[in-house]
Order: C-alpha cells, then sequence, then structure tokens
C-alpha cells in the first residue's frame, strides 16, 4: 500500500500528506511497514533509546529534584523530606513513600479527577523497586532509634506522556536522590525536641542504582526498545527490566500481552545492562558538571 | 544446578474449586490454594459505556477487592497484570463494542496468586470465548537459594525474591510475569522452567474439574 501511494505522488509535500493520512487509517499497518526494513517511523534503529536529557536541581524549595526527559516523555521528581517516629515494627528504619501522578496536562486521554490506574500501577511499581534494590537503605534514615526518623515524600509527576513512563520515572527518582541533601538533625537532650540546622546539609547515601529499560514486542517477532505512546498502543505486550550495576535483575515487570522466548529475554538482558551504563555515565556527568 | 528442577516435581499445596456458585454473575468461580481462597465473577458480553467502547473488541475492566479495606494502589497494580493477562487469552474481538467485568474478592490470603486461576474458571464458567486457559504460579527463592513453589504467605515474608508468573495452556509459555528482589538471570530461568512443570498439575486439575461438573448433565 505504501509503494502504491508513494508511485502515484511526484511532490514530496504530496508523499508527507499522503503517509499522514495512511498512519491516521490503519496505524498497525503504518508501523508494520517500517518494522519490516528494520526500523521505526522516527528513523530509530529498533534498539536505539530516544535522547535523554537531564537536568538535576531544579526546584530550589525541594530538598532533591531532577527533571529527566527521554525523547518526549518528561517526568519531574521532587523529594520532600519530613520528620516521623519509626514504624513500629522497624525501630531503626525510616519511610520513602513514592508517588507518581499522571496529570491531565500530560496526556488527552488522561481526565481530572482520580488517579489513572496506569499512574497507579506505576506508583507501586516504583515502590516495590525502592524496597528490593534497596536504593536507600532504610536504616539510613533513622535519626534516633526508636524516637525521630526521616520520610522522604518522592513525587514524580509527568509532564508529558509519548511511552515510556516507567524508565523515565527511575531515572529522575535516581538523579534526585543523588541530589539530595538532608539537613543535620539532633535531638535536644533537655526538652527531648528534635533541632533543625538547616546550614548543615549532607547528602544522602545512594546505596544501590538501579535502571530500567522498557521493550515493546510485536506479534511475538520484533521487540523493540523503549516504545513511543503510538508503539505502545499498537503493541502486544510490552515489558520493564530493571538491572542493577552488579547486573542482577531488581524486577521483571510485563503485565500480560503475548509471550516472550528465552533468547529473546536474554538479548533484552543485555541491552538493558548496557543501558545502565549509559545512564549512569550521564548520571555522573551531570552531578560532576554541578559541583563545579 | 538446582535439583528442584530436575526430575523432582515441584510441591503445591492442595487445591479445590467450585464453579457457577454466584446466581446474578453470568460466570462465577471460587478457588482455593492451600488456605488462599478468592471468589471470581464475571459479567458480560454486556452494554459498554460510549466513552470506554472499543470499536472491534470487547473492553476488559477488573476489579479487586481485598479482604479488609478499600482497594488501594497494590490492587490497582494486580489489576493491570490480571487485565492484560486475560486480554491475551480472550478472543475479544468476538464481542466489539461490549463490556466484560471480572471482579475478583479476595476472602483469605496465606500467599500465591491464585486470583489468576479464579479469574480462568470464572471466565471458563462464563462460557467466554479464549484461545488458550491460564493459570498463576507464585515461586520464591529463599535465603538458601532454594527456588520454591506456591509458598505460603510466611515464606513469602522471609523469602530473598518473589516471582509470579502466569502460563497459558497451549504452548507453556510465560504471558505475566512480575518480579520483586533481585535475581540472577539464571536464577529467573530456573523458576520459569519449574512453573511451566506445576503449571501441568493445574491444569489437568481444571480439566478434571470442568468434566466432573458436566458428566451429570452429560449423561
Amino acid at each position: 500500500m505504501v509503494k502504491r501511494y508513494a508511485a502515484t505522488c511526484t511532490h514530496v509535500g504530496n508523499q508527507n500528506i499522503m503517509a499522514e493520512g495512511f498512519k491516521t487509517a490503519d496505524p498497525l499497518e503504518y508501523h508494520k511497514s517500517f518494522l519490516k526494513e528494520n526500523c521505526r517511523p522516527d528513523g530509530r534503529e529498533l534498539d536505539e533509546f530516544r535522547t535523554t536529557t537531564l537536568n538535576i536541581g531544579p526546584i530550589s524549595t525541594a530538598e532533591g529534584s531532577a527533571l529527566v526527559k527521554i525523547g518526549n516523555t518528561t517526568v519531574m521528581c521532587g523529594i520532600k523530606a519530613e520528620l516521623a517516629v519509626p514504624p513500629s515494627d522497624a525501630l531503626d528504619k525510616g519511610y520513602i513513600v513514592p508517588n507518581v501522578d499522571m496529570p491531565p496536562l500530560c496526556a488527552s486521554k488522561v481526565r481530572s479527577g482520580p488517579p489513572e490506574e496506569q499512574a497507579q500501577a506505576a506508583s507501586q511499581f516504583i515502590a516495590d523497586i525502592i524496597e528490593t534494590s534497596e536504593i536507600i537503605r532504610k536504616e539510613d534514615l533513622c535519626i534516633e532509634k526508636e524516637k525521630l526518623c526521616w520520610v522522604l515524600y518522592c513525587d514524580m509527576m509527568c509532564l508529558d506522556y509519548d511511552g515510556n513512563l516507567l524508565d523515565t520515572c527511575i531515572v529522575a527518582l535516581l538523579a534526585a536522590l543523588k541530589n539530595t541533601q538532608l539537613p543535620k538533625v539532633t535531638i535536644n537532650k533537655e526538652t527531648d525536641l528534635p533541632e533543625v540546622d538547616l546550614l548543615k546539609k549532607c547528602p544522602i547515601n545512594v546505596n544501590r542504582h538501579p535502571v530500567g529499560s522498557s521493550f515493546a514486542v510485536f506479534d511475538n517477532t520484533i521487540t523493540i526498545v523503549d516504545p513511543t505512546a503510538d508503539e505502545e498502543s499498537l503493541a502486544t505486550a510490552v515489558m520493564t527490566l530493571v538491572v542493577d550495576e552488579e547486573g542482577r535483575l531488581c524486577s521483571l515487570h510485563k503485565p500480560g500481552g503475548t509471550a516472550l522466548s528465552g533468547e529473546k529475554l536474554q538479548d533484552c538482558m543485555g541491552r538493558a545492562v548496557t543501558r545502565h551504563r549509559e545512564i549512569s555515565k550521564l548520571v555522573d556527568k551531570i552531578l560532576d558538571s554541578i559541583k563545579k | 544446578m538446582d535439583l528442584s528442577v530436575h526430575g523432582v516435581s515441584p510441591a503445591t499445596r492442595e487445591f479445590g474449586c467450585e464453579q457457577n456458585l454466584l446466581s446474578r454473575p453470568d460466570g462465577s468461580a471460587s478457588f482455593i490454594q492451600g488456605n488462599t481462597s478468592v471468589l471470581a465473577g464475571v459479567y458480560g458480553p454486556a452494554e459498554v459505556k460510549v466513552s470506554k467502547e472499543i470499536y472491534d473488541r470487547a473492553t476488559l475492566e477488573v476489579v479487586m477487592q481485598p479482604k479488609i479495606g478499600l482497594p488501594g494502589v497494590r490492587e490497582r497494580a494486580r489489576e493491570q497484570c490480571v487485565r492484560e493477562t486475560c486480554e491475551a487469552a480472550l478472543l475479544s474481538t468476538l464481542h466489539p463494542r461490549s463490556s466484560l467485568t471480572l471482579i475478583l474478592q479476595e476472602v483469605h490470603d496465606d500467599g500465591s496468586a491464585c486470583c489468576l486461576n479464579a479469574a480462568c474458571m470464572a471466565l471458563m464458567d462464563a462460557g467466554l470465548p479464549m484461545s488458550c486457559l491460564f493459570c498463576g504460579i507464585t515461586c520464591v527463592i529463599n535465603t538458601d537459594g532454594q527456588i520454591i513453589t506456591d509458598p505460603t504467605l510466611q515464606q513469602e515474608k522471609e523469602s530473598r525474591a518473589l516471582m509470579t508468573f502466569a502460563i497459558d495452556s497451549t504452548e507453556k509459555r510465560v504471558l505475566m510475569s512480575s518480579t520483586k528482589g533481585s535475581i540472577s538471570i539464571q536464577e529467573l530461568q530456573e523458576a520459569i522452567a519449574l512453573s511451566q512443570k506445576a503449571s501441568h498439575r493445574i491444569f489437568e486439575f481444571y480439566r478434571g474439574s470442568v468434566s466432573r461438573r458436566y458428566s451429570k448433565t452429560l449423561k
């Protein structure tokens, strides 16, 4: 169908209009015609991620913040710290509370009102990642056992949704945590009240660096990396792999869809490990440039 | 290599199932694994709201109710997993512009995700056309490095990693997978192999329970 249209159009401008029309009329065939040539509508290779840009510390009123863009998908993460009493079943641990929000701003499918299912599932996913990868050890958040601990509220707000929300949230969270500075807190022995010294700040210890890679599968045959919103809606299955710096799998999240074979999984794992290196280098580079 | 993969079949707890126990839903099933029990009800194909309708397929909605309290973020994440798995198995293109609602009520939680099994039996009971059946298997890796299938809640809490897979009946492929905890790729492959073995028992059980149910009417 693409060839027939191309043959009848003489002007390049006409061809672009025809391509747009084809994309609206039959999006699946449009995407398949690119995948057959081993590339994608935006010109990427099948295993190429979109350009990732990172801005660390844009919010000065938050303890830590980061703005991450993977292609058009934009997520802003802000970390706020509050004081609280440690939980009764873990007296030497603090709290980390993640929340992913997709306001109606980010996509036309999102309406105002109760949060989207995708946002809630993403919040649960990030909470699981924080717990299993031990990105921050909760013991490090305890100021004094049984009396005082930090609560870190990690709010990730998606400003522009163009697919691959989970990877962007994980990078934003990691970058914001590396940027977080907590003031020194001591407990006054006489009054038993906490005293916060806002002038003395020290960064929190980021234990591990998990990085996610999302894949979309078309008809069990073609696997693409970093799907856009159009590709996600047409894919038969979506999968996210989160690896840490030792190459261990922190999470394999594949919520249904068509099956994936063992070899494909190995390939995806390899790609995820490479992506981890790319992102670690990027975050370190940006952090170094801030210090200078 | 872990002995639990070669020769020794993976241990699962006793299961039980009852279909068509509720009068209002089009299909219902109760699935019991050890002490874990889930009740599932299916309504459909029924009228769909114009805002939710899809022109060429049925719209599947999954609602999970925990035993105590209101559904929260954890239930939403599970609903997403169950919904995507069911959509892969159901032939939803046979019912365009219709809605299918699957409600899962947790009756008791003692580990393991038997909500997928209850969902499959309820969809079967409702007579909805499916391309394959599916079952849910949970595996844990405990601190010794041993892989245990169908753990109790206590075993889940003490484990190093928790993995849930949905396996299809025709080719025993992994439809859904959700892992929690740090694992290596070899451990993941072993756990998948073990789950595929365990799924045989569950599919035989489905077959047995459905043939027992219809044997009276066929006679």
